[in-house]
Parts: structure tokens; C-alpha cells; sequence
């Protein structure tokens, strides 16, 4: 199958973007090479700021491009994006629902050999926590590209979670992107898996191994996680009964915290997180770290396997 | 100078303080003392300086002002009532639920507020966000801000402060609310931000220092930071915690208390 990596497919849709709407302007903190704004940067000099290694400073100046209606995209890698600036996206940025958007590249553990000081897998919580923001974790190139249209179209903030490696092209030139509507990439009626990002294409591997034992499983590409799809969420626990949620994050906050509160809420049953335990990562391969913390087909099905012995009622 | 305006503006700055006192009072919370120390230069930039109209809040050439020491709410919230933004009476609601007029500046809830502030350090960035977009739509207004001599303790307004040389912002201009005082005590004591004037000129500024109490220099020093080209301005005021009323001068205990209703008439009859 065609790898692109979603940042690759980032830069791309800025220079895209740039050329429709002469308000986009793009920051960076000197990491324009590995986020690919340095794409946006050759095409429009003008409208592109290197900030240097100032994050918190990066964010407060988007604040005010914003605020002087312009169309920020500001870009570096996760862990600094939403850990070092939390507060500035906080207070400068979501308080008033100003129009920035925030585009983090190296997300996870698959940023691989740098380690665990550089692997962000709490993002998606933070990010989730704030009010006003629309958070967004495309699951391919495509996908990529969707959501970063999308996020113009939104007016307040949003922030996209990108990753280093290739990853599956799953969708075709004609996919709908809607935010906060999630997406049923296959039917089954035996168990649920809700996946994000670079584990949608995973949890379509697990099913297809499932499907083999004549276990239907039922693959939901959640590609917001705020506002999260809760009428998804709920059909899949009404419908099969159990869920497995599938994300390259803590299992703390992210897609597996939000999709557990939705359930306990509104149709109780048995949610399964997998995802990055309560560890900081280390320095690996990619597909070592994601062997190791449990992010595989294999350990994904055999996720499902347990969960369908504990469904409700059975 | 004009000696006439120069009397007009004094005595808004007198009005304007007055609101402090009356506003705080109310509340029985809020920041009167830094807010009175910056009460001569927000009452230059808003009566004098800026070029901005109440009627048309949004209107694109306006100046903008960040209040970057957002806990000096009080003062700017006297300002824009005073030049019409909103009713003056609306300032007695400063702090209760409801009310635009929240504890710190909330730009979605009160119309003339360009940042939503409070959170130090965070204004400077803003206001470069402000001017860079100045430049890209071929705008000529300013963007003023106001900073605290302990605020610039945060790194990131050194961030702010880096950023804006480099990318030559003249049409950014800072004041620094030099009263020397902090919540814990002298800013001297608790973490020493000197040389100010030193550090902001070896961060590629152009640096005025003022006495921030004087009208005359306020609008002078404004004159000429408008003329200086390819840089920044940072103008140094030189100022008193509690300017105004004698029993919070120069006292820290007055960075966060709210005067009670004997010294709110104390206050008043000293400043009327």
C-alpha cells in the first residue's frame, strides 16, 4: 500500500491553501524542514515567519495575527506546540476563540529514535481539555489535506495532529471530510474498534485478522476528537456491545478518555483503551516502540478477542 | 506644547484615576495600585495618541493598545468609558458575574478591549502578531502596549522582544510601567529586571526613558518613537505604585486590594 506521511501531505495543502486565500500566513520555530512549512515558505516568503526555538512566542504572535484577521498556521512538533505553549494557547488563543491554527507534526512514539523527551503522547488531552478548540487527527495523507482545508473553514482554533513516518493512503480522492463526524471504514456487529489517526489503518489490519475467526468488527475512523462524534460512539455501543478504542497516545485523555465519558454517560458497556500506558517513551524505531507499547494488528485483535468474551449480557 | 491640552489630559488622568478608585471600591477587589501608576500614559495614549473610534470599534486602520498587564484592567476599562466605548456607569460592575467587564481584559466581551490579557507576558507577542499583520495588509497603524516592570520577569516577553527587532517592527510601541513593584515586594528584591533601559536597547530597540507621571513627556516621547524607523520602541516610564492617592504610593500592599469605602472617599477627596 502507497505510505505518505501526513506531513508531507500538510505542506503540500498549505502551498494549496496559500494560493486560495491570501489571508493563510504560516510560523514556524525553526523546524520549517521536518513540519514541511518549508514548502509555504518558498512559495510565499512574505507571509511566512520563522520564529525561532520560541514557541510560547510563536503562539502569542499568531494570537495577534488572528486578532488582525489573518489566518495563522503555526507548526513544530507536538510536544512543544502544546507542552511548552500550553498556556499562551490557553489564555491568548482559545479564551477568545481566536483564529489560529495549530498544525504539530511528530506526534507520538513514532517519532521514534529521539525519544521519549520528544514523543508527545499527551497532546490530544491537553488539547481536549480547552474549550473553543476543534482538535483533528487526520489518518492518512488524504484525510491530511482534508482537514487542513476544513480548518479554515472553521472560525476559532484547531489543532492537527501530525506524524513523521509514511503511513497507508486508506481513502480515495473522493473522500467527504466533515469534522466532528466520524467515519465507518468497514460493518460488524460483534465488536467495535474506534481508532485514531495512525491507527485507523491498524484497527482495518486487526479486523481483517478478526474476520478470518468469523468475528465481525466494526472500524470507526474517529478523526475529531473534539467535538467528539458521540451518536458514533453510541450506535457502535448500542449495536456491538463492546468498544476498543485505538490511539498513538497515552491511554490517559485522549480518544480512549473521550470515548469512555461519552459511553458511561449515555449507553454503558465494557471500553478497552489501547494506547501508550502511563510511560514515557524511549528511543527506538518506530515499529519497534510500536511492537513494544502494544500498538500492533496482533495486540490490537487480541484486544477485541478479550473485550468480545466480556460484553454485556453474554 | 499645547499648556491648554496638556491641562485637558492631566485632568482626565485625574477622572480616569478617580474611576480606579470608584471601580475597585465597588468591586471590593482588582488592582488599583498599578493601575493608577499607568493612569498618565493610557490617558495620553487614549485622549491624545491613538487614532481610534468608539462608534466603529472594529475598524480595520484603528491603533490597537495591549494591555499587557491585564491586572491593570481598571484603568483601560476608565479609558474606554470615558472616550465612549461603553457607559461609564457600566464601570461600578467591574468583577460581579456577569458583567463585561471581568476581572482581566476579555476582548470577546467588551467592545475596544483588542487582547484578552492577564496572564503575564503574554501581550508583547500579541501586539507583534498585530503589526506584522499591519505590514502584510499595507495598514499604517500602531500598535501600543503596556508592560510591567515585573512582568518582564516572564521569558517569553524576551521572546517577544527578540522577535520584534528582528522582524524591524517601527510600528510597535511598549511602555514599561517602571514602578518598581511586585506582589511580593520590590522588584528589586524579588527577581531584579535591571538594566531595563540596557537590555531593551541591546535587544535591538530604540529605548526613551520618561518620567511617566509627566504629560508632557508622555506625548513627547511618543512623538519621537513614532519617528524612529526599523525598530521598536520601548519607552521607560518612570512611575509610582498608587500614583495619586498618598496612602497607596509606593506601598506593594496595594498592588491587589481593593480600597474599602472610608478610603475610597479618602482617595476621592485627594484626587478631586
Amino acid at each position: 500500500m502507497r505510505k505518505i506521511a501526513t506531513r508531507d501531505a500538510y505542506g503540500e495543502a498549505l502551498v494549496e491553501l496559500g494560493r486560495e486565500n491570501p489571508d493563510v500566513v504560516v510560523l514556524d520555530a525553526d523546524l520549517a524542514k521536518s513540519t514541511k512549512t518549508i514548502e509555504f515558505a518558498k512559495h510565499f516568503p512574505e507571509r511566512f515567519f520563522d520564529m525561532g526555538i520560541a514557541e510560547q512566542n510563536m503562539i502569542g504572535t499568531a494570537a495577534g495575527l488572528a486578532a488582525a484577521g489573518k489566518i495563522p498556521f503555526c507548526s513544530t512538533f507536538a510536544i512543544f506546540a502544546t507542552g511548552r505553549a500550553f498556556e499562551i494557547i490557553r489564555n491568548s488563543v482559545a479564551y477568545s476563540r481566536l483564529n489560529v491554527k495549530i498544525a504539530a507534526s511528530h506526534a507520538g512514539i513514532t517519532v521514534g529514535e529521539d525519544g521519549g523527551s520528544h514523543q508527545s503522547v499527551e497532546d490530544i488531552a491537553l488539547m481536549r481539555s480547552l474549550p473553543n478548540i476543534t482538535v483533528l487527527v487526520p489518518a492518512d495523507a488524504v484525510e491530511t489535506r482534508a482537514a487542513v482545508r476544513a480548518a479554515v473553514q472553521i472560525q476559532g482554533p484547531v489543532y492537527i495532529r501530525l506524524g513523521r513516518p509514511g503511513v497507508p493512503v486508506l481513502h480515495g480522492d473522493d473522500f467527504h471530510f466533515e469534522p466532528g463526524r466520524a467515519v465507518t471504514m468497514r460493518g460488524g456487529n460483534d465488536a467495535t474498534i474506534i481508532a485514531t489517526g495512525i491507527m485507523v489503518a491498524t484497527a482495518l489490519e486487526a479486523a481483517g485478522l478478526l474476520e478470518q475467526e468469523g468475528i465481525g468488527v466494526r472500524v470507526v475512523n474517529m478523526h475529531t476528537i473534539k467535538p467528539l462524534d458521540e451518536e458514533a460512539v453510541i450506535a457502535a455501543a448500542r449495536e456491538t456491545g463492546v468498544i476498543v478504542t485505538a490511539e498513538e497516545h497515552s491511554v490517559i485523555g485522549g480518544l480512549g478518555g473521550a470515548v469512555a465519558e461519552a459511553v458511561c454517560a449515555r449507553h454503558p458497556v465494557p471500553v478497552y483503551r489501547v494506547g501508550v500506558p502511563d510511560v514515557f517513551g524511549e528511543s527506538g524505531k518506530p515499529g519497534e516502540l510500536l511492537e513494544k507499547y502494544g500498538l500492533t494488528a496482533a495486540h490490537l485483535a487480541d484486544k477485541v478477542r478479550e473485550a468480545v468474551t466480556k460484553k454485556v449480557g453474554r | 506644547m499645547d499648556g491648554e491640552k496638556i491641562k485637558r489630559l492631566e485632568e482626565k488622568a485625574r477622572e480616569i484615576r478617580r474611576h480606579i478608585i470608584r471601580m475597585t471600591g465597588a468591586a471590593g477587589s482588582g488592582h488599583p495600585g498599578g493601575s493608577l501608576s499607568s493612569a498618565d500614559i493610557v490617558t495620553a495614549l487614549y485622549f491624545e495618541v491613538m487614532r481610534i473610534d468608539p462608534k466603529n470599534p472594529r475598524w480595520p486602520d484603528r491603533d490597537r493598545f495591549v494591555l499587557s498587564k491585564g491586572h491593570a484592567a481598571p484603568v483601560l476599562y476608565a479609558a474606554l468609558a470615558e472616550r465612549g466605548f461603553f457607559p461609564v456607569e457600566d464601570l461600578l460592575t467591574l468583577r460581579r458575574l456577569g458583567s463585561p467587564l471581568q476581572g482581566h481584559p476579555d476582548m470577546k466581551k467588551l467592545p475596544g478591549v483588542e487582547m484578552s490579557t492577564g496572564s503575564l507576558g503574554q501581550g508583547l507577542a500579541c501586539a507583534n502578531g498585530m503589526a506584522l499583520a499591519a505590514r502584510l495588509d499595507g495598514r499604517d497603524y500602531r500598535v501600543y502596549v503596556l508592560l510591567g516592570d515585573g512582568e518582564i520577569q516572564e521569558g517569553m516577553v524576551w521572546e517577544a522582544a527578540m522577535a520584534a527587532a528582528h522582524y524591524r517592527l517601527d510600528n510597535v510601541t511598549a511602555f514599561l510601567d517602571h514602578n518598581g513593584l511586585q506582589i511580593d515586594g520590590p522588584v528589586a528584591k524579588v527577581m531584579s529586571v535591571e538594566p531595563v533601559a540596557e537590555k531593551w536597547r541591546a535587544f535591538g530597540w530604540d529605548v526613551q526613558v520618561i518620567d511617566g507621571h509627566n504629560m508632557e513627556e508622555i506625548l513627547q516621547a511618543v512623538e519621537k518613537a513614532r519617528a524612529v524607523r526599523g525598530k521598536p520602541q520601548m519607552i521607560v516610564a518612570e512611575t509610582v505604585k498608587g500614583k495619586g492617592v498618598s496612602f497607596m504610593e509606593n506601598m506593594v500592599e496595594w498592588h491587589g486590594v481593593a480600597p474599602k469605602p472610608d478610603e475610597v472617599e479618602r482617595a476621592l477627596a485627594e484626587l478631586a
